[in-house]
């Protein structure tokens, strides 16, 4: 502790070069802690969405192709399976393509009673929504971003499925609103509108008689493996194969089909840091170099080799620390807007905290070879310069 | 017969660069007794701070026997010369050699950072020993705010604040006017009478030299006149 004024006053000796590089990796590691959290997001995404006892039945090929409603009968029969429900994708915006609005049909009795713990409903428009074929529940985010309100009648445009009338534009009532029960799960549904099943169906032009996927409530979570098992055996060497699997696992691989956003985000965050390390280590190496004198004057009073090692590092560890801090506070105070712009991601703020062991490890990296330098300085050879 | 503070018995040093070996001292032999004020003068290149460098442990000789103190330096290793350096010797240089970034007071206190006093500690002693240079008005200052003299004086100070017993300052008035080289000249000369340090100093300027008890002339590598010890 007695060196620290010692070690700040240097880090501060040119204060313009001193600014500019903190910047420098406030923003790298700014960038950092939103690049990561989206990667913890897409990397979790189904962390306590479905519970431990849901499955879900997709092709075995790809969740892009479609499986017959018929199987519904099968997998119901299937020993273990407490319910079924099926849902397609619908992919679907509001006005405007930035608008995303994650519509999903359903079919309502087998839906609500798989999910009957997830969502908060009123008795009454729940009950409108049973009666209302073009009837939609929308969550209550969702109604207050986009100003709807209950007996609204709202277009969503799908990305897929056409009418039967070739357009691609849905017309839906708002019989009612939802929320998750469980707070957490808020903004991941909070782009969801939910409607009917057998609209969706009797209007599409293309695919009648199809779902998306079945997703299935086992009576015993500590079966889902045999379960899983039996129903892909049902549909084993027919023309629609199924492949089961828990719901968190489904969760993935459907962020998956976009790439591989770990990969990408990494591989930013490595031209980043690349880039930081350079710098960083350029502006350590040119600070030693420009203060030869002094540290040779160090050596002269007395300080030991390892002493004068241990300050440069210091100052290394002080700068990037000091620096990440910053960069990974805002990029906590940052959430917020992240969140409004990947909705229905859930974000947390866990991994910031590697972000402070890649600070010691860039400080490590940058502050050892001018820490070298300074250890080996040969007293005589340093001062003949400046006496 | 006061006892010698440096003894010096037949000390070359020899620095090689490439290929080339340039003997810079030659079987020199010297005593400075304790208390004794020494100037050491000679043409550039004769080797007088290759001499101050040995005694101040700064360096190692290639070969004879150095002690200063009653330390053998020659046989220390660079971490127990650094030790040693940072309780008995302070240094003075031409060009103050100040940290920048750091005021007067906290200049003066670096040798007391290797020590185990506390901070409130340092800053009494590092406050004494800007008094006793009669700098104490500026110790809030920094560097670029002072006068070469003032500035000087805030390094003697630096060399005094952990109270060794030598110090060694390398043309300590070099780089000021003639009024500020006699004040920082009486100072040493102060410091010498009045409390008892032992002083080399090395310098190109007679009367700089004048100041001290004895003056050493050196050529080529070697002690124009052998040291004797003061009586």
């Amino acid at each position: 502790m007695k060196f620290f004024p010692l070690v700040w006053a240097t880090l501060w000796r040119k204060k313009t070069r001193t600014i500019f590089t903190l910047l420098s990796i406030v923003v790298a590691f700014l960038l950092f802690g939103v690049l990561e959290t989206v990667d913890d997001a897409f990397a979790h995404p189904g962390v306590g969405v479905s519970g431990a006892n849901n499955l879900i039945t997709t092709n075995k090929y790809s969740i892009t192709l479609q499986l017959p409603f018929s199987d519904t009968q099968q997998i119901r029969s299937v020993p273990g399976v407490a319910e079924v429900t099926w849902i397609t994708w619908f992919g679907a915006y509001y006005q405007e393509s930035k608008n995303f609005v994650f519509a999903m049909p359903i079919d309502t009795d087998t839906y609500f009673n798989l999910h009957k713990d997830e969502f908060i409903v009123s008795a009454a428009q729940m009950n409108a929504f049973r009666t209302t074929r073009t009837g939609a529940l929308v969550n209550a985010e969702l109604m207050k971003k986009f100003g709807w309100k209950v007996g609204d009648k709202v277009p969503l445009h799908s990305t897929i499925w056409t009418q039967k009338n070739g357009s691609l534009d849905w017309t839906f009532d708002i019989v009612g609103s939802f929320l998750a029960k469980d707070p957490t799960q808020q903004s991941q549904q909070a782009t969801s509108v939910l409607f009917h099943y057998e609209l969706f169906d009797e209007g599409r032009s293309f695919g009648k008689g199809n779902v998306g996927w079945f997703e299935e409530r086992i009576a015993n979570p500590s079966e889902a493996g045999a379960v899983a098992g039996r129903i892909d055996a049902l549909f084993a060497n027919s023309s629609d194969e199924t492949k089961t699997q828990p719901a968190k696992d489904f969760t993935m691989a459907f962020v998956k089909q976009f790439g591989d956003i770990g990969f990408v985000l990494r591989a930013i965050l490595g031209a980043v840091f690349f880039t930081l390390l350079l710098l960083t280590g350029n502006t350590m190496m040119q600070s030693v170099r420009e203060r030869i004198p002094e540290l040779a004057v160090l050596k002269t009073l007395g300080f030991s080799d390892g002493t004068v090692l241990g300050l440069v590092i210091t100052e290394s560890l002080l700068l990037c620390l000091t620096a990440a801090v910053i960069g990974l506070a805002l990029s906590y105070a940052a959430l917020p807007i992240i969140k409004h712009g990947l909705q229905g991601v859930e974000l947390s703020p866990r991994a910031l905290l590697p972000g402070l062991g890649v600070a010691v490890i860039l400080a490590l990296i940058v502050g050892f070879p001018p820490a070298l330098r300074a250890m080996r300085l040969n007293i005589v050879d340093a001062l003949a310069d400046k006496r | 017969m006061t006892a010698a503070i440096v003894s010096l018995s037949h000390v070359s040093k020899r620095y090689v660069r490439g290929k080339q070996s340039i003997e810079v001292l030659e079987d020199l032999s010297l005593d400075i007794a304790q208390g004794e004020f020494v100037a050491l003068m000679g043409p550039s290149g004769s080797g007088k701070t290759t001499l101050l460098n040995l005694i101040g442990g700064l360096d190692t000789p290639t070969s004879g026997q150095i002690t200063v103190a009653g330390q053998r330096l020659d046989r220390l290793s660079s971490g127990a010369l650094a030790r040693w350096r940072s309780t008995h010797v302070g240094f003075v240089f031409q060009f103050y050699n100040l940290m920048p970034m750091l005021t007067a007071q906290r200049n003066v206190e670096l040798p007391l950072l290797l020590t185990r006093l506390s901070g409130s500690q340092r800053k009494a002693h590092a406050l004494a020993a800007l008094t006793l240079v009669g700098i104490a008005d500026r110790a809030k200052h920094k560097p670029s705010e002072l006068s070469g003299g003032q500035a000087q004086r805030v390094a003697i100070a630096r060399a005094l604040v952990a109270d060794p017993t030598l110090l060694v300052c390398d043309e300590p008035t070099g780089d000021l006017d003639r009024k500020s080289a006699d004040e920082v000249l009486h100072l040493l000369q102060e410091l010498n009478r009045e409390h008892g340090k032992s002083i080399v100093i090395v310098t190109h300027d007679p009367k700089a030299a004048e100041f001290a008890g004895r003056q050493l002339h050196m050529d080529k590598g070697s002690l124009l006149e052998p040291g004797t010890l003061a009586a």
